[in-house]
């Protein structure tokens, strides 16, 4: 236990340590979940237009 | 070259390359960041603060890397008229201005412990906010115009003009950080043993493959975006 | 009569007409020096330490603000379109870097001794700041160009475009005001004069074309 407190104050430098990381993470899942959800958006509105046009097609 | 313009034949390629590119990612962070974050010695000089080098400096790399693939790119676009170019170069750029972000606010926190403050004008870090700044008006240009054709030549234009400056920046801000030298030490006092390199690499290499595997999801949002444009005006056309 | 002279002349001609313009560029340079006075504090000390620095940045900033005549406003009411339809696109583009220099930063290195003798700058510092002005100032034009095509017929063009040029104007501000301190330190300011002229060689050999492309597209 004693360990694992001693690990995670990076000797004393904690707060740098962990918030560099904690950055990086924020920015690149971040990243990669607005590029996955954007994606998905323009799919689900190419699946619409296509219908869209279907129907206007059968009109 | 123009095999591979076309967008059908690169999305199949990019289709391809996203499993790999997204399990090298995978291994890369899972492999690295226990190394960099516990197996790695601490610096003899900077101790724990060390281990913020494993996100900052690939970041950083990212940062260029991403630029350059940005250049490159809209030199197939302007030059070759390359079909897809653009849109990687439009895929790319939120990345590189994100990857130069995480550079920036690590090497702040890196800062503090190591000269006391949170900034200064290190030659390096120096270059990269000037990189971003590049970034953010070259995504402003992107969007800025009704007709996004027009966008993306304006903005391919820019960067190749930025191709040519970012190394002259990068070079005048150097000359300029040694001529006010007083109280900066640099990074360069940090000797590499293998035991930082090798996560350090690994850390690279899943930067870039992170990168890779976004970049394909974000060019088949913009493939698709261009088509729902294509759609809609034929669409329009018809009623 | 060549068609470049024929193009500097009918801008020059216009800068005329319209003086009032070159005159606010010209008040704006000076109150934004001035401003740095007020901001930093009167004493002699402390403005010549900054002096050749605030003289490059806010004529630098000059330089952005008079960036709209260059091609937004041929481009607004049409003959700008004449222009690239009629003339060699190389010849405009340069005839009108040309124009714009003359127009804007001919009348700022005019006034810009009094501003820095008013900054309290050393007499020694005088002569590399003109030398430097008058090196750097074209690559200012030169990549203005570049930028004021660019953002033809973009949203927020003007805030725009200070974006874009600022980061790429950075080398010419640091050689630019390196070269005045060094003067007065006497740490060799033939260096950084050097650099400036080398960097004009480079974007006069470069940026014409990336402007003539941006208008291309621009116009098109």
């Amino acid at each position: 236990m004693d360990q694992l407190v001693t690990y995670f104050a990076m000797g004393g430098y904690a707060v740098f340590v962990w918030s560099s990381y904690a950055a990086a993470a924020i920015g690149l899942v971040g990243a990669l979940v607005l590029s996955w959800q954007g994606w998905k958006a323009r799919e689900r509105e190419f699946e619409d237009l296509r219908a869209a046009r279907r129907g206007q097609e059968t009109q | 070259m123009h095999k591979y313009a076309n967008p059908t034949q690169f999305i199949r390629i990019a289709n391809a390359v996203l499993p790999w590119s997204t399990a090298i990612a995978v291994a890369a962070f899972v492999i690295g960041l226990p190394l960099a974050l516990v197996f790695s010695p601490p610096d003899y000089q900077q101790g724990e603060t060390v281990r913020i080098m494993y996100v900052h400096v690939p970041a950083a790399w990212m940062s260029l890397m991403v630029y350059m693939v940005i250049a490159g790119s809209s030199a197939a676009f302007l030059i070759w008229r390359h079909t897809v170019a653009h849109l990687i170069a439009r895929a790319s750029a939120p990345l590189g201005a994100m990857f130069a972000a995480v550079c920036l606010i690590s090497g702040m926190l890196w800062g503090q412990p190591m000269w006391g403050t949170f900034w200064v004008w290190d030659a390096r870090l120096t270059s990269v906010l000037i990189l971003f700044f590049i970034y953010i008006g070259y995504i402003a240009l992107l969007d800025a115009f009704d007709d996004p054709e027009r966008g993306d030549r304006a903005a391919a234009i820019l960067a190749l003009v930025g191709s040519v400056n970012v190394p002259i920046i990068h070079f005048s801000v150097e000359w300029w950080s040694t001529l006010h030298q007083g109280t900066i030490i640099t990074m360069d006092g940090l000797t590499l043993s293998g035991d930082m390199a090798r996560p350090l690499l690994i850390m690279v290499a899943g930067f870039t493959a992170f990168y890779v595997s976004v970049v394909i999801i974000r060019l088949r949002a913009e493939l698709l975006a261009a088509k729902i444009r294509n759609a809609r005006q034929s669409l329009a056309a018809a009623e | 009569m060549s068609v470049f002279a024929a193009i500097v002349r009918r801008d020059l001609k216009l800068a005329v007409r319209h003086a009032g313009d070159t005159a606010v560029v010209l008040a704006f340079f000076v109150i934004a020096a001035i401003l740095f006075a007020f901001g930093v504090g009167p004493e002699a000390g402390v403005l010549a330490r900054i002096a050749a620095g605030v003289v490059w940045t806010t004529a630098l900033l000059s330089v952005l603000m008079s960036l709209d005549r260059l091609f937004a406003a041929d481009f607004d009411d049409g003959s700008l379109e004449q222009l690239v339809i009629s003339t060699d696109h190389l010849v405009l583009v340069v005839a009108k870097v040309v124009a714009h220099w003359l127009v804007t930063a001919v009348p700022l290195m005019v006034v810009a001794p009094v501003v820095a003798l008013a900054l309290q700058l050393p007499n020694t510092g005088l002569a590399p700041l003109m030398i430097g002005l008058g090196l750097g100032t074209p690559i200012l034009s030169l990549l203005g160009a570049v930028g004021s095509a660019l953002v033809l017929g973009a949203r927020r063009g003007s805030v725009l475009v200070a974006v874009l040029l600022l980061p790429l104007y950075v080398p010419v501000l640091i050689f630019g005001a390196a070269a005045v301190e060094a003067a007065i330190t006497g740490t060799g300011h033939v260096l950084p004069l050097q650099v400036l002229a080398g960097l004009l060689l480079v974007a006069a050999s470069l940026c014409p074309w990336a402007t003539v492309a941006a208008l291309r597209s621009a116009v098109e």
